[in-house]
């Protein structure tokens, strides 16, 4: 999964969880949590949406390494390869 | 008739209420009058097609999406009808009354039984494998759900909880919400029942195994108390919700007034988990009647709980025809037979469908009742059509539930 296909992927995720979401926005380097109305429990949506599409266990040490879309991208396509 | 100072007396001043046919008191009003059914028919997994009453509304109308997603149908039924009933009373929270003197008293059949359904069938796609089960299930079941859901749309800070009081919590949750504003724990009062029942199979198996889910061609005639063919109950979902002020504070304020909680009882069977019980009911209705001070002849409208079972519509009319011998002038309906059941939403909504009475003189009908079984043969039940032109002072609200719960309300329309 490319870069770009990743960042789609997270943004998909937020907008099933808020469809008032303004993802056109978001900047790649920033939390995500500082731009868009997301809390904890939306956080663990995003985890849980990731469990079930890709059986993807993302340990809770881990957690900040999905702070902004950048740093998704980063944690996440080395565990995406071939996804 | 009534010596209590004008702070010991609790006054309805407000109504918001999802039913299956309306989503608001004057469109419910008209409905029930016509006797216009709200009930249709649902696919449900594993148990098929089967008669509801489900509600439309507007679910956006005071919270987001997302807010509604996470949240709970209760919680997104009583949001909407809390808000309507603060509009409806022209209050806002926070306003007149402060946030932390705001009550919210939610009466609930039951609650959970929908969300542990439904992630249930979520992790059966991941072979039951936990990992899957949402982090969402604890605060979506706790039982106080519903109510703080509310809270946290209105920014209340006063006490909130549920009332689970079987099919009798809708009118329980409107004794506590009376009985804290009589102990002065809060200044502002908002109770009422809610259900969200028919998103769960479990509910309707359950009433099919025990021979008590109604069944019909029909569904708009499924529920049919009182008549020969009845075979069981509908299940509907729903809201509503009364703010209820203490009558000082509503006076001084100018509230429109609905009417004055004169009375109220509850009492157990303590004897049976299904079956209602007569003479229990009839004492609850006594009781209701003692601490209004009125007489069973006083009682203008009985609002019955009959669900259309073949023994629980029998209980209570004998329990009726115990208490309320000689009553030329009291009349009986049934507003179920028009939405069908609403578990803990029941009882507020039946008494919000008849509560117009006071400023219409008119008694809404009893629908799907073709031929009346002899031991339902009340004199004075309002079959077919409204009955007009009556000087409606007091309605009876009766309201029963599993386990042997008994609930009764008696309103009086607000004369001074």
């Amino acid at each position: 999964m490319t870069a770009d296909e990743i960042k789609e992927v997270i943004l998909e995720i937020i907008q099933d969880i808020d469809d008032e979401a303004d993802l056109d926005s978001i900047a790649p380097d920033k939390p995500l949590r500082d731009q868009l109305e997301l809390d904890s429990m939306d956080f663990l949506d995003i985890v849980m949406e990731l469990r079930k599409r890709y059986k993807l266990q993302i340990p809770e040490a881990d957690y900040p390494e999905l702070a902004t879309l950048d740093s998704c991208v980063r944690y996440l396509a080395p565990k995406l390869q071939g996804a | 008739m009534n010596n209590r100072p004008d702070h010991k007396r609790i006054v309805i001043t407000g109504i918001g209420l999802a039913a299956p046919n309306a989503s608001n008191l004057q469109d419910f009003r008209r409905k029930v009058l016509n006797g216009e059914s709200g009930v249709g028919e649902i696919e449900l997994r594993y148990v098929g097609r089967v008669p509801a009453g489900i509600c439309t509304f507007d679910e956006t109308r005071y919270r987001k999406k997302k807010e509604n997603k996470r949240g709970t149908r209760a919680g997104c039924l009583g949001v909407y009808a809390a808000r309507e009933a603060l509009a409806d009373a022209g209050l806002e929270a926070g306003g007149r009354y402060g946030l932390e003197r705001t009550g919210v008293y939610i009466g609930l059949t039951e609650h959970g039984t929908v969300e542990t359904e439904n992630e249930i069938y979520a992790i059966s796609q991941y072979n039951y494998n936990v990992d899957y089960w949402t982090h969402h299930h604890n605060p979506r079941t706790v039982l106080n759900n519903p109510a703080g859901e509310i809270t946290m749309n209105l920014g209340v800070t006063g006490p909130h909880y549920s009332v689970g009081g079987a099919c009798a919590a809708g009118n329980a949750a409107l004794i506590q919400g009376a009985q804290m504003l009589l102990l002065d724990e809060v200044d502002l009062a908002i109770a009422g029942g809610i259900s969200e029942s028919t998103g769960s199979f479990g509910i309707f198996a359950s009433f099919r195994a025990q021979g008590a889910l109604a069944m019909h061609q029909d569904p708009g005639q499924a529920c049919r108390p009182f008549d020969m063919e009845r075979n069981g109950i509908v299940v509907a979902e729903g809201a509503c919700v009364y703010i209820l002020e203490r009558l000082d504070r509503a006076l001084a304020r100018g509230a429109r007034i609905y009417g004055e909680i004169a009375g109220h009882a509850m009492n157990s069977d303590a004897r049976d988990f299904v079956h209602p019980y007569g003479p229990r009911q009839a004492e609850c209705m006594a009781l209701a009647l003692r601490r209004a001070g009125l007489r069973p002849c006083d009682i203008d409208i009985i609002s019955t709980h009959a669900t259309g079972t073949k023994q629980g519509d029998i209980e209570e009319c004998s329990a009726i025809a115990q208490v309320f011998r000689d009553c030329p002038d009291t009349y009986i309906n049934n507003t179920k037979s028009i939405i069908g059941h609403a578990m803990g939403a029941a009882g507020v909504l039946e008494l919000a469908g008849n509560l117009p009475s006071f400023a219409d003189g008119m008694v809404h009908p009893t629908i799907n009742c073709e031929d009346l079984d002899p031991g339902c043969a009340l004199p004075n039940l309002v079959l077919d059509r409204p009955l007009e032109g009556k000087k409606i002072r007091t309605i009876l609200n009766n309201s029963f539930g599993m386990v042997g719960i008994n609930s009764v309300v008696i309103v009086r329309a607000f004369e001074g």
